[in-house]
């Protein structure tokens, strides 16, 4: 086993619920100085492994040994003094505060009154940004950065604690493709200083470009550990499901009828300008485009989520006038947005009431809901788009990332829409749901519905789309049927070139 | 998912009866110590006395489902009880002064509703100055004095009807319409959506304003009910009345279980809170607690309470 290589090794891992084995037996070994993919569908388990990592569930079964030493902190205070940190997907910092402040948040250098040592705390802070090789300023307000620059501080952060065991999970889920490329070099730098990554994503293009080895997780169980090389994705794929995934995107025969959805020099100042395109019935037009290049933001102001200055939507080649979503939802638009926690869902309602909630029309009579047709209407969804939740009346915020966007795809399908915008409709979610919702989307276009989807996935863009939009900072810079478009295409219009 | 069932089902029951259970051992604390506090006679005059908290706690229920507040409820009941004195003073006044009160309650609410809204300000910093306002406008209509000798069909509104309190009466009737809007009506769908997160609402087609401007509507309105009771019970319309009356509704809401962050509580939560408040004051009369103490010991009850919730 080298047990001397590894810097962390998990132990017969069991961890229990109430009612429910969450982790049975898992194990987990983490060489020094290496990138170890820990992979699995949403609810596999890995995060609940993390958590009894960092120090968040103490509860559990079996050992931790951390460089040669059984491990037993009782919190995140401690699993970081010891040496881990994690680096969430959701960010967590203080906005209003500087990076300086932010990255020494508890542990502040102090002059000998007492009192924070302002010269200290800058110097120190770009010292350790230096050793990153990122350039920004100390003194930035967390709210003004970027979300891929707020992840750099998350990381500068982690190195301050001196730590041996880096967890990220999913740090590229919301970040542009350049930025990837910078993360990349800076866990290149973390492994020559002897640090190791835990890195969860469900990217596995990303897994094969720097893991070094890759453990696989399945409903709590521990499939496996194997180095990347001369691993293959079909592989690791079946390790993951349990069974072989054929044909991620279904192939179809597109029949388009007239335009329902007519954009014609759409602009808003500084966001985006002169947008002009069309959507047919029975069409999939993919938007592509790096992040910040206007496409969320084009797509919010057909749906009405957001106001555009000048410009004209014609629906059905009839002008309309879309200000709030309710106008949007009128003219028979449905949008999936990119942020399924905020703007998809709310989370702390059930299953059902998040199927409804665009829909009361659907079982209300004099604005009195109808418990039994509504109760109807959401199991009748929670079963066409395999729903996996225990009862309609489970908090949507206890669903795993896939299971959540079937709720949101599944409200706006009952709004029957002619037009359906999907914005990152498979951010986060693991590769079976994936599946699942990549052939959704092809029988809804094959039903005559026009559809748009959005997204930062090359590989998803070009196998769902029949056309390709590509947009770079805020002006459309091509437009590629699905026999033109490749990889490059795509980049090199993305880059404005 | 799945391992999440079992421990709310246990969860769910205990937050369910876990409320009733303590208001259950209070009320069994009480009776151990006072024989006057199980009287039928107590026992109706427990909810008397709840019953202005009951309607201002049910309205401020709306209020802070929506992930609102509001401060001003106390003065809200001064000024609308004054305005209502005002035209109840002659011959057997009643629509009238019921009329306006309410009105003036509605009013508010909706100045309330149409300022954080349209006027993007926190509803803490409105309903701030809304109190002072409501304060002042109560003053004003009654020239700083109380006004008495309201007509006897008004101050019956304090009296009895078959032998039951009519205040005790109007809060059944808002408890049953309330309870029926929150459950069963769009409306009260709604209103449990925009708390929980009012951008998804929004995104769902919903026009978010308008829902919380009803909510602040809805609440004035029932601070005008509870002024007109008021006003009934002393007979007397008095413009110094009601100071504070906001935080023990508020108190009820929370010990009731409604998040003050706003999209999951319910309005039962809230009667058994308000309950839960006025059986403890009229324990502590009973027994004869000086009153400096009542508030020493009402508040840490209340502390103590939501620290026993929490833990479960």
């Amino acid at each position: 086993m080298g047990a001397d290589l590894n810097v962390l090794e998990m132990n017969n891992i069991s961890k229990t619920f109430p009612g429910v084995h969450a982790l049975k037996n898992v194990n987990l070994a983490v060489k020094k100085g290496t990138v170890h993919a820990l992979m699995g569908e949403n609810g596999a388990g890995k995060s609940t492994l993390m958590k009894i990592l960092i120090g968040m569930y103490t509860q559990y079964e079996g050992e931790i040994i951390f460089k040669g030493e059984r491990l037993a902190h009782s919190n995140i205070k401690s699993a970081i003094d010891a040496g881990i940190s994690m680096i969430h997907q959701e960010l967590s910092y203080v906005p209003n505060m500087t990076v300086s402040e932010n990255l020494f948040l508890g542990n502040e250098p102090r002059n000998r009154w007492g009192v924070v040592d302002r010269k200290k705390l800058r110097e120190d802070t770009q010292s350790y940004l230096n050793l990153i090789g990122v350039k920004l300023d100390p003194g930035t307000l967390m709210k003004d950065l970027s979300v891929s620059e707020r992840q750099m501080v998350e990381i500068a952060k982690a190195i301050s604690y001196k730590s041996d065991v880096i967890i990220m999970d999913e740090p590229t889920s919301a970040i542009s493709d350049r930025e990837v490329e910078r993360l990349f070099k800076i866990i290149e730098g973390l492994k020559k200083r002897g640090v190791a990554i835990i890195y969860i994503s469900h990217k596995m293009d990303e897994i094969f470009r720097i893991a070094d080895e890759f453990t696989v997780l399945r409903d709590g169980t521990f499939v496996g550990t194997q180095p990347i090389e001369g691993a293959n994705i079909d592989q690791m794929i079946a390790m993951m499901v349990g069974r072989q995934l054929t044909d991620l995107f279904p192939r179809r025969t597109p029949e388009y009828g007239p335009a329902i959805l007519t954009v014609r020099n759409l602009t808003k100042r500084g966001v985006f300008e002169n947008i002009s395109f069309e959507v047919r019935k029975g069409e999939i037009v993919g938007i592509a485009g790096l992040m910040g290049s206007g496409r969320t933001e084009v797509v919010n102001c057909i749906y009405g989520l957001d106001r555009s200055d000048s410009g004209e939507i014609r629906i059905r080649d009839t002008a309309a006038t879309i200000r709030t979503p309710k106008d949007g939802m009128r003219q028979g638009i449905g949008l999936v947005s990119e942020d399924r926690k905020t703007l998809g869902l709310v989370l702390q309602l059930s299953v059902k009431e998040n199927i409804m909630l665009p829909n009361f029309q659907l079982c209300t009579r004099y604005q009195v809901v109808s418990d039994a047709k509504e109760k109807m209407i959401a199991d009748g969804i929670i079963k066409d788009l395999s729903i996996k939740t225990p009862t309609r009346d489970q908090k949507a915020g206890n669903l795993s990332g896939g299971n959540q966007q079937k709720i949101v795809i599944g409200k706006v399908l009952l709004g029957n829409p002619d037009l359906l915008i999907l914005d990152e409709p498979t951010r986060g979610i693991d590769i079976g749901a994936k599946s699942e919702i990549y052939k959704l989307i092809s029988q809804l276009a094959e039903q005559g519905k026009a559809i748009i989807v959005v997204s930062s996935e090359l590989p998803e863009i070009m196998g769902l789309s029949d056309r390709i939009i590509v947009l770079h900072e805020g002006k459309v810079t091509g437009e590629l049927t699905r026999e033109e478009a490749s990889e490059e295409k795509i980049m090199a219009h993305a880059f404005g070139k | 998912m799945g391992q999440t069932i079992k421990a709310t089902f246990t969860g769910d029951l205990l937050r369910k009866y876990g409320l009733l259970l303590a208001l259950v051992l209070l009320c069994a604390v009480f009776a151990s110590m006072s024989p006057v506090f199980m009287t039928e006679r107590n026992l109706l005059n427990v909810l008397n006395q709840v019953s202005i908290n009951a309607i201002l706690a049910i309205g401020v229920t709306f209020v802070i489902l929506i992930g609102g507040i509001d401060l001003g409820l106390g003065s809200y009941v001064a000024l609308t009880g004054c305005l209502a004195a005002l035209f109840a003073s002659s011959g057997d006044a009643l629509f009238i002064p019921i009329l306006l009160g309410i009105l003036g309650g509605l009013l508010i609410g909706f100045v309330n509703g149409i300022t954080i809204t349209k006027g993007k300000l926190a509803p803490f910093i409105v309903t701030l100055g809304m109190m002072t306002i409501a304060r002042g406008g109560a003053l004003v209509v009654s020239d700083g004095r109380p006004i008495s000798n309201l007509s006897p069909s008004f101050n019956a509104i304090g009296g009895t009807f078959l032998g039951i309190q009519i205040p005790v009466l109007i809060v059944l009737v808002i408890f049953l319409i309330s309870l029926f809007v929150l459950n069963k009506t769009v409306f009260g769908r709604y209103v449990y959506a925009v708390g929980g997160n009012e951008e998804a609402a929004r995104a769902s087609g919903i026009n978010v304003h308008r829902i919380k401007l009803y909510v602040y509507i809805l609440c004035g309105g029932l601070a005008g009910v509870a002024g007109i009771i008021q006003t009934a019970r002393i007979e007397t319309g008095q413009p110094n009345i009601g100071v504070g009356y906001e935080l023990d509704a508020i108190a009820a809401v929370v010990i009731g279980g409604t998040s003050l962050s706003g999209g999951s509580g319910r309005i039962t939560g809230t009667i058994i809170g308000a309950l839960i408040i006025g059986v403890i004051n009229n324990g502590l009369d009973l027994l004869n607690v000086p009153s400096y103490y009542q508030q020493i010991i009402k508040g840490l009850i209340i502390v103590g309470a939501l620290l026993i919730d929490r833990k479960s």
